[in-house]
């Protein structure tokens, strides 16, 4: 994984420079404007071949945190079976990540749920809607200063 | 059943020991469940219905997938927010007698899940006649909750439960109350109207007390 | 029909049919496997479009696991995908194990092995149950429940619950098998082969069957690698991937099995890879039955393991290790990790994040059956709507793990 990671950070210096290694797993700490760039890159290089996105995966660092938000894309390779973490952060007010379903269409669904569950917007998405939750639902229910019980008890009315 | 129409309504006097329990034990002794499988406990009821506890030899032999055809609808999971009007749908769809089992945790208070997402109990949305604990409740248990419920149905009266009258049940759904998927309510930013369900029947009233 | 037999408001229009019909198929529907709601758009019987609508079962268990401590999560996680409880708690607990650095001794790596393959065959009983019985064979389906009622009570044996056992912890089991459970084991895995027999002779070979499932549900392996699919829907499609070869964990390097792969990719290659897939459990079983050494089964922590009950009593600091751990919870480091395993349904990955405290700061599950359905509009286009209901059945899909 070393190698790949320095030959990386070698190649693309604007993208890969921030680098978390920790518990035997690396993070790519990317910035949001160069994402699908990275992305498409990180697909096509014949090293790197990250063809199957596992996951992504929305968080909420904390009410008071700057950044608020972070949206991680976990990266898997079928052929090479290595794996990458790349990470996003994203303040409050300006909670907008460019989509990278063009780059892999199962980020279809997943951009979806984090958008229910934490209300990032994903620029260039075809299809935005909650997934999850009701479609009349208000908030978004992962933050973290939604309360756990919801804001009302359930009534048919 | 219109024999009980007419025999409720004209001869309020006329004691039915002997069509009651000739009509309850036909009652009990085929208890079609309709399919209301949600989640961990839908596994259990499947494994109740098997052929190591055989559910069928109680009666409940078919599960009918139309509501129009069941007697009793399990509640077997748990209930969320979205699926709520769904389950009072499918409940006011069924035609009397009927009669609700809740089985498991989640149905009969919530459960584990405290939280924004479930309805914590059922009989906040339909009238429950039979509760089963147990997260998930064993097979036998929900066999001895379709016998309870044959017990309860045998000390019922044939005059407890009549049709209700056709304007009623007409009123008690609005059509069209399954969720909107086009993302139009959502993008609006604003609720729909809400959906008013009337409570359908009479003795609903009386049990819910 | 004449117009003049017809009363007035009606008048006799001479148009083909040329409009298509949205219907909504559940989410109170016998066959979706659960609360799912498919809008399908129809041209007669064939399908143009079906786009599923989930969300009727979300429980707000991320939520919720903010709340609670890692180890009051591991019995939420039974109920997330219940139909494999023990590989939820595998994830899971291996999070917190990699988080915490934690080293597992080899006789709980065993029996977890042990233990997630006979859950793995389980959930393939299920599967089969229900999508033959969707096809219409319904024979089978109480075949293979009254097979998996024989594992049901070897977990019940070894945890005390059937469908939620919650029988890992963080740092190994929660207790140790239970005597005579080797034998009873051996005695089902001995009787296991003749009834897969059983179900290829009543399933295999069958013309109906083979009609129904061969050549629906077409979906190739570059389209599949695209949209996500993994576990036997992807190895369906010809790729071999395997998360338990790809990056073994829990000492599955050492265990000797096939990865069955199809090239086909429809509901039929689909349905062959599952049932070898059970061999293979079957395979892994005996081996790691047949490796079973006394030893202990709890890591050597005593800040996150509970210590035995005899110890907690007899000794003081094994008793304050116990109530703190029970009362307060025990710290994990902050951090993040991604944590896949091979569920039955494909690739299961827990996304762990603590900010240092005893409660996750975020866990989120990554469920094959939600990728796996959101490539159903792929698979189903120009099929028939009885075809739908037989992908439905190939995907394995589980509304738990979907909607969490």
């Amino acid at each position: 994984m070393q190698p790949l990671v320095t030959a990386l950070q070698n190649e693309h210096p604007e993208w890969f420079s921030e680098v978390i290694e920790a518990f035997g797993e690396t993070t790519f700490v990317v910035p949001r404007d160069q994402l699908v760039d990275a992305c498409s890159f990180l697909k096509t290089s014949p090293e790197a071949h990250f063809d199957f996105l596992a996951d992504i995966c929305g968080a909420d660092r904390g009410v008071e945190e700057e950044p608020r938000f972070e949206v991680n894309y976990h990266l898997f390779s079928t052929t090479k079976y290595h794996r990458i973490r790349l990470k996003v952060l994203l303040n409050e007010e300006d909670a907008h990540v460019p989509s990278v379903t063009g780059v892999w269409r199962t980020a279809n669904w997943h951009e979806r749920e984090t958008f229910d569950l934490f209300g990032v917007i994903f620029d260039g998405h075809p299809d935005l809607r909650r997934i999850l939750l009701p479609d009349d639902w208000q908030g978004h229910a992962l933050r973290k200063d939604f309360p756990l019980r919801g804001y009302e008890p359930y009534s048919l009315k | 059943m219109g024999l009980e129409n007419v025999i409720a309504e004209a001869l309020p006097e006329v004691l039915t020991t002997r069509l009651d329990s000739l009509i309850n034990w036909a009652r009990k002794s085929s208890l079609w469940p309709a399919t209301f499988g949600l989640a961990c406990c839908a596994i259990e009821m499947m494994n109740a219905t098997t052929s190591r506890n055989d559910l069928a030899r109680f009666g409940a032999e078919v599960f009918r997938a139309s509501p129009r055809q069941a007697d009793v609808m399990i509640v077997s999971g748990r209930v969320s927010r979205k699926m709520a009007p769904v389950l009072r749908r499918i409940y006011d769809q069924m035609p009397e007698p009927k009669w609700v089992i809740s089985m498991g945790a989640c149905a009969t208070s919530g459960g584990v899940f405290d939280n924004y997402a479930i309805v914590q109990g059922v009989d906040k949305i339909v009238p429950v006649d039979v509760y089963i604990p147990g997260c998930p409740p064993r097979p036998e248990m929900l066999i001895h909750a379709v016998m309870m419920l044959q017990d309860k149905v045998s000390k019922e009266s044939v005059r407890d439960r009549r049709d209700i009258p056709e304007e009623e049940a007409r009123e008690a759904v609005v059509p069209g109350t399954l969720p909107v998927t086009d993302g139009s309510t959502a993008r609006q930013n604003t609720l729909p109207e809400s959906r008013p369900y009337t409570i359908a029947s009479r003795h609903e009233r009386r049990r819910s007390s | 029909m004449s117009s003049a037999t017809l009363p007035p408001q009606f008048e006799v229009v001479d148009r083909p049919l040329d409009t298509q019909m949205t219907i909504s198929m559940g989410p109170q529907h016998p066959s979706t496997h659960g609360v799912l709601r498919l809008e399908l758009v129809l041209d007669g019987e064939m399908v143009v479009k079906a786009t599923p609508d989930i969300g009727y079962l979300h429980t707000g268990m991320e939520k919720l696991f903010e709340y609670k401590k890692y180890q009051q999560g591991i019995v939420i996680t039974d109920r997330m995908d219940y139909l494999n409880p023990l590989g939820n708690n595998l994830a899971y607990v291996m999070a917190g194990e990699k988080l915490l650095g934690l080293e597992i001794p080899e006789r709980a790596q065993t029996i977890r092995v042990l233990m997630c393959e006979l859950q793995r065959i389980a959930s393939h009983l299920v599967w089969l149950g229900t999508h033959a019985l969707d096809i219409g064979a319904m024979t089978v389906f109480f075949y293979c429940f009254r097979e998996r009622e024989k594992i049901l009570n070897m977990i019940e044996a070894a945890s005390g619950g059937r469908l939620t056992p919650s029988y890992f912890r963080i740092g190994g089991l929660m207790m140790d098998l239970p005597a005579g459970f080797e034998n009873r084991c051996k005695q089902f895995l001995n009787d296991f082969l003749r009834a897969v027999d059983e179900f290829h002779k009543l399933l295999s070979g069958n013309k109906i069957f083979q009609r129904r499932t061969q050549g629906i549900g077409l979906i190739s392996a570059e389209s599949a690698i695209d949209w996500g699919l993994s576990g036997p829907c992807l190895r369906g499609s010809g790729v071999n991937l395997d998360i338990r070869r790809a990056n073994p964990y829990s000492g599955y390097e050492n265990y000797d099995f096939e990865v069955p792969t199809e090239p086909d990719g429809d509901v039929w290659a689909r349905y062959m890879v599952r049932m070898r897939e059970m061999k293979e459990s079957h395979k892994i079983a005996v081996q790691a039955l047949g490796r079973l050494k006394p030893g202990p089964v709890k890591a050597d922590a005593p800040k996150v393991v509970l210590p035995d009950r005899e110890a907690m009593k007899s000794h003081m600091d094994a008793l304050i290790h116990h109530f703190l751990i029970v009362a307060e919870g025990f710290d994990v480091p902050a951090g993040e990790v991604y944590l896949p395993i091979e569920s039955s349904k494909g690739e299961l990955g827990v996304y762990m994040k603590s900010d240092g405290g005893p409660k996750p700061s975020r866990v989120h599950f990554r469920g094959p059956s939600f990728v796996n359905l959101s490539a159903l509009p792929v698979m189903s286009e120009g099929e028939m709507v009885a075809d739908i209901v037989a992908i439905i059945g190939s995907l394995d899909i589980v509304l738990g793990e979907i909607d969490r």
